[in-house]
């Protein structure tokens, strides 16, 4: 395990924010901690940096106790806390240059960092003129630097476009591929499923699964949104033809996702026995859901 | 230790482009040009004055200023510099999560405003010897060139500088835990005043209060010697008197003091 906590609790004054918690995070995964906003997170990830201190439970990364290892375990680490710390009054380039300075990694590493999160054009800008996106591109520029073992990345899409949330995605499962385990905090159940190996939930600060993303699966059965010009009709049928339909509103039913096919054949029903399809797509639970089937399931 | 010296190199590439380092250099070259150009345009007037007491007055130009309100204004802003340029960054949370030591990120912080103080001062002593050679050279018959006081200036500024450290330590504490501007420069600013209302008052126990050291410091400075009294024809600086080991005490402490208090605190 690259990340095991036991017992790991924290407290602002009489709120308790982080309860019992004890991750498990394999080497090689990327580990998608997933909660919504205020359950925990941004606390749990400063715990494993040490920078909260009189929190409860132990915590060995790499093997090791922290607080015992501090400056053995922090080398090995690569961070992004919230949104990005950076100098607004240097340029891109000065900030990772600052950074470099402070770790003795070579101005050749900053200009390679720079080309992987495509800011060579802006290396000379100040970076307080950067938007939002190029910041946080900045930020991961800035964990990348010292070719940490461990990534510990907090919410790194938030402000990003569509553009851009690819390429983080695709850079991460490219560092995995490369050996390194990468520990990503998020609130988009979607994000986490299209890259975690594994996953943690954590509501309250209290986590409420650990797995696999097969595991998550399980529980977590995308839905098949269907809107039509009949809802009542659509359902009577599709329950007389075996399908389940989980949910039913004024214009839209739910009946549980298996495969594409499955959909193609509840189109064609639909539409052989004239009921108009508006549309019908796969659907994703939201988290507020998959909190209420995985506390069911528990 | 090779943290502290990264720390340190960082803390100057951080900061030398802001106007808390360029302050260090252009408040002693500002006052000493002004200092300068009094004494050039007066010439005429100043010219029958004698070589000690020409030196005198042209360095009590920035002395004065120094002693009284400037000094502990100056170090309260290169406390508050120095910690700002993190707290406007957010940049507490990486400082303290490179792999670094905690005493390093802390102890090349506060040197590094120690030197920024010392710098000034430095600069200070500097500018006035070179001014005032520069004003003996353009303006012969200001007899600048005909007495020397190069040590006296270096020991006073010295003893100015040992005398601001006291406020440094306190200022460098409260900018460091708190991250806006008005709390720590009020307290500040606050202090000062009745800082230099009792050293002007010649109040008893204001050599124990910091905020009246530089200009303690300031009135404390000629090496009063009966014997001599009357003919005083070599200046002596009386460099430890006890408001200087008391600001050097305080600092030793407020630093000690503040190290473990960064070591317990949590970064939000």
């Amino acid at each position: 395990m690259v990340i095991q906590t036991q017992g790991l609790s924290f407290s602002f004054g009489n709120q308790q924010v982080v309860k019992s918690l004890s991750l498990q995070v394999p080497a090689g995964s990327i580990y998608g901690f997933l909660g919504p906003n205020g359950a925990g997170k941004t606390t749990t990830i400063k715990m494993l940096l040490n920078l909260l201190q009189s929190g409860e439970g132990s915590i060995h990364i790499f093997g090791q106790e922290l607080q015992a290892n501090r400056i053995s375990i922090l080398s090995q680490i690569g961070s992004l806390i919230e949104q990005p710390a950076i100098y607004h009054h240097l340029t891109g380039k000065e900030n990772l240059m600052n950074r470099a300075l402070l770790l003795q990694v070579s101005e050749t590493r900053v200009d390679e960092m720079l080309k992987l999160v495509q800011l060579t054009n802006a290396a000379n800008k100040k970076a307080g003129q950067y938007s939002l996106g190029m910041k946080q591109r900045l930020g991961i520029a800035l964990a990348l630097l010292n070719d940490p073992k461990l990534l510990i990345l907090d919410e790194p899409t938030n402000g990003l476009d569509p553009n851009g949330i690819i390429e983080i995605r695709e850079l991460l499962m490219r560092l995995v591929g490369t050996g390194k385990t990468v520990f990503i905090s998020s609130h988009l159940l979607a994000e986490i499923e299209k890259m975690a190996t594994h996953v943690g939930i954590i509501n309250n600060g209290e986590l409420l699964f650990q797995g696999t993303i097969t595991d998550l699966q399980n529980i977590s059965q995308p839905l098949i949104n269907i809107e039509t010009d009949n809802t009542v009709d659509a359902a009577n049928l599709l329950k007389r033809r075996n399908f389940t339909v989980t949910d039913i509103d004024n214009d839209h039913l739910y009946v549980p996702f298996t495969s594409k096919q499955q959909v193609g054949e509840i189109n064609t029903l639909l539409v052989q026995n004239n009921i108009t399809v508006f549309s019908i797509s796969k659907q994703h639970k939201d988290l507020e859901k998959l909190f209420l089937d995985i506390t069911k399931s528990n | 230790m090779k943290g502290f010296l990264l720390s340190f190199r960082s803390e100057f590439y951080k900061t030398r482009k802001t106007i808390g380092f360029w302050g260090s250099i252009l408040l002693p070259l500002l006052i000493s040009i002004l200092a300068f150009a009094m004494f050039f345009i007066k010439s005429e007037e100043l010219k029958s004055t004698p070589p000690m007491i020409l030196w005198i007055k042209f360095s009590m130009i920035s002395l004065a200023m120094m002693g009284t309100l400037l000094l502990p204004i100056y170090t309260i802003f290169i406390a508050y510099s120095v910690n700002n340029v993190e707290h406007k960054a957010d940049t507490w949370k990486t400082i303290f999560s490179l792999p670094i030591s905690r005493w390093s990120v802390y102890g090349a912080k506060f040197a590094y405003a120690v030197f920024l103080v010392f710098l000034c001062l430095a600069l200070f002593a500097l500018f006035t010897i070179g001014f005032g050679n520069l004003l003996g050279t353009l303006k012969p018959e200001l007899k600048f060139n005909a007495y020397h006081m190069e040590v006296q200036l270096m020991e006073v500024y010295f003893k100015l500088f040992l005398s601001s450290l006291g406020i440094l330590s306190i200022q460098f504490l409260l900018s460091l835990l708190w991250a806006d501007f008005l709390k720590p420069m009020g307290l500040g600013f606050v202090a000062t005043i009745a800082g230099v209302t009792v050293a002007s008052k010649n109040w008893e126990y204001s050599y124990l209060f910091p905020y009246a050291h530089p200009m303690e410091a300031i009135t404390t400075m000629i090496k009063r010697d009966n014997k001599v009294a009357g003919t005083v024809s070599e200046l002596q600086i009386n460099m430890f008197t006890k408001d200087v080991y008391v600001s050097f005490a305080i600092a030793i402490v407020v630093f000690i003091a503040g190290y473990f208090i960064v070591r317990k605190k949590s970064v939000k």
